[in-house]
């Protein structure tokens, strides 16, 4: 990062703060703002966007003056399992039912350890499964097929 | 007097068979999945969520208040055991109860965690039954300046007393703000930023954002640790405390529950301040100053008692004004809004069987925990001792199902996801989200009271300096943040949050 950056933290915090005010700006620009005796449907958006952007100014204003931490780096490979385990949870729940969308998931998620055994994991699939089908199909009723469509269910 | 006419309602309640059943069930619950480390009793809520929708509001209440106490507790047994404190609270109870537990009494340890708790949530379920009555009864004549004012200090407090950089949790609370404007817009019906997807015209779900920040973002952010975890486990023997001991911890638990009571009302404090308070306090008091950190049984009574307290006094402001103390009361809130019931002032006179059957509830939730945790420890010694690599898949697994059976709907599993990462990502950037979940359960709340208020005085923002309720109550916030802010209390404040650490 830029050496006049003193803090790191802040001025990515900053910058997400300005990212995420500006953003709604821009996608409210059409919302009514109305007045304030009749505030329209942008009036308290716009109003919480622009209280962000400073805020999100300030932040990055501070970053400039005040010494920080380096921000430690981000743990990609648990980040990207976890993400993509439930990800494909949410994909296979309808579609595969829920023996597959645990199945996958669980393999998935597991490999995001660092002492990842797949004996462990072939267990936790098993006993999970047959746990959630007694717990939330059979005594909640969750509106879930065990077998979905994709797989002939 | 009416406090024994409604106290008598409340034990109706809290007495029958069904709701009984639930609040065991809900300590149970709590109590096995707080025990695991690293789940607090955020987490633990956000996962069970679910799990009560498809009750009647009363027993679903009582069930996730349950769930608090029993997640509190089971927090606390896996800081004595395993020196792994799964929440910020028990944090305290660590330093001396697992030193106990290494001299062989972590019996002892466990049965002062317990008896503490149970005397602190007996004193603070009168102190609600109390206070909260009068309390919401100067809460019904607040207009919606008030409102609006009131929930300004609510998370204007939060912030001052959470640990952090006080900017950057402004910006979170705007970020939740702001969050919670996505959806339908009540007065006009028009979208905002629902993208054309139909999913999003009723918002987000706040379990959506509550399981993807505290349940996955937990999860990444432990991975990434995992390396260092260790468990080393004591053996529990000799449960009953000696006279001795029940000598020494009288009066702490006495003086933890006091100031656990005081601080678990005011905004933003709870649990946590409340335990490192009393820890703070008794280790200045006590005779045996010198044996804290060593295992002292009072720096275990003191802590365990004022986070009970506090614990069970951060519902007043919850039940009778609608504003939440604490991200787990956002939570309580959250679920009261799920079940259709409107939070404020007037739970106490539309609902009085659900209100004071919830504070019943909570002594009866204290005395099961003390049935239920002393005889089956030998359960939750094997709870805590499941590795993390098993049990993390299983609480992805959980949080998926959960989400989705909300509203059976597979996109918010996707934006859970989505949630995950940007927990993740904040607490990279040391972005407290709590903050953020706090100001999104308000949202909605206050952007309608900040309509009326404005409609009601024909434009002039000065309504809010005019009234003289409202004007106190912007007036505390100022003062909060100024105080901050004065480079002598802050520096006092970073010293406070550097000795948690």
């Amino acid at each position: 990062m830029a050496s006049f950056i003193r803090d790191p933290k802040d001025f990515l915090s900053g910058l997400m703060f300005l990212g995420f005010g500006g953003t709604a700006i821009f996608l409210g620009q059409d919302y009514e703002v109305g007045r304030a005796i009749r505030m329209g449907p942008g009036y308290f958006p716009l109003l919480l966007s622009g209280l962000l952007c400073l805020v999100g100014a300030a932040c990055v204003i501070r970053s400039l003056t005040r010494p920080g931490e380096p921000i430690a780096g981000l743990a990609f490979k648990p980040l990207m399992l976890v993400v993509v385990s439930t990800l494909v949870f949410g994909l296979l729940l309808r579609n595969a039912g829920m023996l597959a969308a645990l199945a996958a998931s669980i393999l998935l998620s597991s490999l995001a350890s660092s002492k990842f055994s797949l004996k462990a994991a072939a267990l936790t699939i098993v006993l999970l499964s047959a746990f959630c089908y007694l717990v939330f199909l059979k005594a909640l009723g969750l509106p879930i097929p065990l077998i979905g469509p994709w797989l002939g269910g | 007097m009416d406090v024994f006419a409604d106290i008598g309602l409340g034990v109706q309640t809290a007495l029958s068979l069904h709701n009984l059943l639930y609040c065991l069930l809900g300590v149970f619950l709590g109590t096995a999945i707080g025990v695991l480390p690293g789940l607090g009793p955020i987490a633990t809520i956000a996962m069970l969520l679910p799990v009560t929708f498809g009750l009647d509001a009363t027993a679903s209440l009582i069930m996730l208040a349950g769930i608090y106490y029993g997640a509190q507790y089971g927090g606390s047994t896996t800081a004595i055991l395993v020196n792994l404190p799964g929440e910020s609270s028990s944090v305290v109870t660590a330093l001396d109860g697992y030193q106990m537990a290494r001299k062989g009494r972590a019996g002892a340890a466990l049965a002062t965690a317990a008896i503490g708790s149970f005397v602190a949530g007996t004193i603070a379920t009168v102190i609600i039954a109390l206070f909260a009555p009068p309390l919401a009864e100067v809460a019904l004549k607040f207009g919606p300046a008030e409102y609006f004012s009131l929930m300004v200090l609510g998370l204007v407090a939060s912030v001052v007393l959470a640990h952090g950089s006080l900017l950057k949790a402004i910006g979170m609370i705007l970020l939740g703000l702001l969050v919670s404007t996505i959806g339908t817009d009540v007065n006009s019906g028009s979208q905002r930023y629902t993208f054309d997807i139909p999913e999003m015209a009723d918002g987000i779900s706040f379990v959506v954002i509550a399981m993807g920040m505290f349940g996955l973002g937990e999860i990444i952010r432990e991975l990434e640790h995992e390396s260092t975890r260790s468990v080393l486990m004591t053996k529990v023997t000799g449960l009953m405390p000696t006279k001795e001991d029940l000598k020494r911890i009288v009066g702490p638990i006495m003086r933890g529950t006091a100031l656990g009571s005081l601080l678990g009302i005011l905004p933003g404090g709870g649990a946590m301040l409340a335990s490192f308070s009393a820890y703070s306090l008794e280790k200045k008091i006590s005779k045996n100053g010198a044996e804290f950190g060593k295992g002292a049984i009072e720096g275990v009574a003191a802590p365990e008692s004022a986070n009970n307290a506090g614990a069970q006094t951060s519902f007043i402001p919850m039940l009778t004004l609608g504003i939440p103390s604490n991200p787990v009361m956002a939570l309580m809130i959250g679920a009261m809004i799920i079940q259709g019931i409107q939070p404020g002032p007037s739970v106490m006179t539309e609902q009085p069987a659900l209100f004071w059957g919830m504070i019943v509830s909570m002594w009866v939730g204290n005395v099961f925990l003390i049935i239920l945790n002393l005889p089956m420890i030998g359960l939750w010694v094997k709870m805590i001792s499941i590795p993390y690599r098993v049990l993390y898949p299983i609480i992805l697994a959980f949080c998926g199902i959960g989400v989705f059976s909300v509203n059976n709907s597979t996109f918010d599993v996707y934006l859970m996801a989505l949630f995950g990462v940007m927990g993740y990502v904040f607490s990279k950037l040391e972005c407290e989200p709590a903050p953020m979940l706090m100001a999104y359960v308000l949202g909605s709340m206050m952007e309608e009271y900040l309509r009326r208020a404005l409609l009601l005085s024909r434009g002039d923002a000065m309504v809010f300096l005019e009234r003289p309720i409202s004007l106190t109550m912007l007036l505390l916030a100022a003062a909060a943040l100024a105080m901050v802010l004065m480079p002598a209390i802050r520096n006092k404040r970073e010293q406070a949050f550097a000795e948690e650490e």
